[in-house]
């Protein structure tokens, strides 16, 4: 939850110009485009964006999960120091689950249905750790009482369909967390879930990783499950990172318009019921043909015309942390203009019921 | 919680709708058990007013919702809409009350028929109807369409897989609007959709609602757009009813238990905002076992003995604020 990331040298992973595109038949689908990160040891980092913005295309590319047919990677994925591009699966098995692993959005259906509780999470300690039956039972049993399960020992027995939908996923957290990673990939951890099950669920999560130094990547659509649980968000759009900031200060001084839209398109608790809300036009670019400039141009209320022929690199602000694409950022004169002008534009209009 | 009761029940001209002691259950196969998905709901809407239902998933509000509608007819109690009580309606009058209440549903594309052109969807209700000429139907179906932001034009050459999901969402709603309906049923009308879009389709309904004159019954599990759409809010939880105010007295001054975890759960977005949701112990038990008395007791951190066997009633603790709890919260 602090901003203690600047001290440590050698970030644990780094990802540089990763890219990862789909070839389809309608063309190929650039669902990762260039996007380049780094995150230091206990670090976490939420990634938000909307459906088909490549977040959860990322975080698996990342982990080498995608299927190798008609698949493009390029770029490069340092982890530990070590390359991770180009890695056979074979490889990538002393690295999954020791060192990274993930909890997918469904409990329901990542489980395997006719396999005991007990032996699903013993299985990983016996075959990456070498643990012997009752080591691993014992280890599992340790496990479900981290992810406070109550009666763990009766639990390791049961099959998934007898548990509810929190505690199908408080195992799939035992499972990722069983052979001790120091990367943890949470891929909408709580959107199956209601409500007051997700508050456990990420405070859970959260104290895991801090329990055991753990670096944490969120990616999630709802931008209040990253406020309270991330130390440094990137905001993705388009198969890109537009902007990227330490949590704080992205909420209190975004730049991208995109941020800008998002944020005040979610309906709050504290505004007043009927409170009208921010939209943003149209829909998501196609990824088979991304616009030629920004990717969020065709939609922002900012765009000049330089915006739809060049596309904007991330540009650093006074904060080295905080970075974001755009060419009229929010604060700046031309950003001011526009929106001067839209309140005009809206003042005379009068009071329509356009958006 | 998990309440029954009338108190909260108003005595006037206007209202559209009067739903009063609906049960709803489910027999379970080869068991002789039963679902107990409502058990004992009353509330009623008011011309123009928009109520929503909140509650975590099992609660019942999408049964009441269906309930209303006859699909499947409730176990016992009544739903009076428009003096016209509806359970005891004959299969042909019941289609002809249907008209007056229309449903939108959560997954906008799987609603609509994939091998028809949208605006043939759109038409269909007003040729089942047989209202209209050709060319008055023409005009409406138009004007409709255009209302909710689809082009005529490009509805009468596509399909509905050809459109995005927040454009198939305002498809269905297009559809439910063309018998001119007084009251429109929403069920998670914007929990498949991405932020933007489910705002783009919040604020179409709000213009629909005072173009058209809609009564509204807005369910869904997210508070906060529960909250940014309704005049008043029913929290249910296992098949009973809470607490009901208006939408900022509910969030304001939460005075049931179950609601206050429940407002205390979302997580703003706003790292400024202290995210300390207050623990509930476990997950709720099964409606086919619910506990005695209040049913939320097992789980309540302010639970007594009485909880233990005494059901709640509905009482106003508030002016229009009403709550079926024994110890709630007080401001």
């Amino acid at each position: 939850m602090n901003d203690s990331e600047s001290s440590s040298p050698t970030p644990l992973l780094e990802v540089s110009d990763l890219k990862t595109y789909f070839r389809t038949e309608r063309g190929t689908v650039k669902a990762v485009d260039g996007v380049s990160f780094s995150l230091q040891r206990g670090q976490s980092l939420g990634i938000v964006g909307e459906s088909g913005s490549g977040k959860t295309v990322l975080s698996r590319s990342i982990m080498g999960l995608l299927g190798r047919n008609n698949l493009i990677r390029e770029g490069s994925i340092k982890f530990n120091g070590q390359e991770l591009m180009g890695l056979s699966v074979k490889e990538m098995r002393s690295i999954w689950g020791q060192e990274m692993s993930m909890i997918f959005q469904d409990p329901m259906t990542s489980l395997n249905p006719v396999m005991k509780i007990g032996r699903q999470i013993a299985e990983p300690l016996m075959l990456h750790l070498g643990m012997n039956k009752s080591e691993a039972r014992l280890t599992a049993e340790k496990l479900l009482t981290d992810v406070r399960i109550p009666e763990p020992q009766r639990r390791l027995n049961q099959y998934p369909h007898e548990l509810s939908g929190g505690m199908r996923q408080r195992v799939m957290i035992a499972i990722a967390l069983a052979c001790g990673p120091t990367l943890l990939f949470a891929d909408e951890p709580t959107t199956a879930l209601d409500v007051t099950v997700q508050a456990e669920i990420l405070h859970l999560i959260n104290e895991q990783r801090v329990d055991r130094n753990m670096s944490l990547i969120l990616v999630t659509h709802n931008i209040g499950v990253v406020a309270g649980n991330t130390d440094v968000i990137a905001v993705m759009y388009g198969g890109k990172i537009v902007e990227k900031a330490p949590t704080k200060t992205l909420f209190s001084s975004y730049k991208m318009p995109y941020t800008e839209a998002l944020m005040r398109s979610i309906p709050k608790l504290r505004q007043a019921s009927h409170t009208r809300l921010a939209t943003i036009p149209g829909r998501p670019p196609d990824m088979v043909n991304p616009p030629l400039g920004c990717n969020f141009a065709p939609r922002c209320a900012y765009a000049r015309p330089k915006c739809l022929v060049e596309e904007p690199e991330l540009t650093v602000t006074e904060n080295p942390e905080h970075v974001y694409a755009c060419f009229y950022p929010v604060g700046s004169p031309e950003y001011h203009e526009r929106k001067l002008e839209l309140s005009q534009r809206v003042d005379s209009l009068s009071t329509g019921g356009q958006n | 919680m998990a309440g029954t009761g009338k108190a909260h029940l108003r005595n006037s001209p206007d209202v559209l709708l009067s739903v009063n002691d609906l049960v709803v259950e489910f027999p379970v196969a080869r068991t002789g058990l039963k679902v107990n998905a409502v058990s004992g709901i009353s509330f009623d809407v008011i011309k123009g007013e928009t109520l929503g239902i909140v509650g975590e998933s099992g609660c019942g509000k999408s049964t009441t919702g269906r309930a209303i509608m006859q699909l499947p007819a409730p176990t016992s109690g009544s739903i009076d809409f428009n003096g016209q009580e509806l359970t005891t309606l004959s299969k042909d009058d019941m289609r002809d009350a249907r008209t007056k209440i229309q449903m939108i549903f959560q997954d906008p594309i799987s609603s609509l028929n994939p091998r028809r052109k949208v605006r043939d969807i759109v038409l269909e209700p007003l040729l089942v109807w047989k209202r209209g000429t050709q060319e008055e139907r023409d005009i409406l179906v138009n004007k409709i369409l255009e209302d909710v932001g689809i082009d005529p034009q490009r509805a009468a050459e596509s399909y509905p897989h050809q459109f995005s999901g927040g454009q198939c969402q305002r498809i269905s709603i297009a559809r439910s609007l063309v018998l001119d309906p007084q009251m429109i049923i929403c069920d998670e009308p914007v929990s498949a959709l991405d932020v933007s879009v489910q705002a783009q389709v919040i604020n179409l309904l709000e213009d629909l609602k005072a173009k058209y004159g809609l009564t509204l019954i807005f369910i869904a599990h997210d508070l906060a757009v529960v909250k940014s759409i309704s005049d008043r809010v029913l929290v249910m939880y296992l098949g009973k009813m809470c607490e009901l105010a208006s939408s900022d007295d509910l969030y304001a001054r939460p005075r049931h238990p179950y609601t206050n975890i429940l407002v205390d759960s979302i997580p703003e977005p706003d790292p400024e905002v202290i995210y300390a949701p207050t623990a509930v112990m476990g997950e709720p038990p099964s409606p086919i076992n619910p506990p005695a008395g209040c049913r939320f007791n097992p789980r309540c951190p302010n639970v007594q003995d009485r909880c233990r066997v005494e059901e709640p009633e509905m009482r106003e603790i508030a002016p229009a604020h009403f709550v079926a709890c024994h110890n709630p919260l007080t401001y």
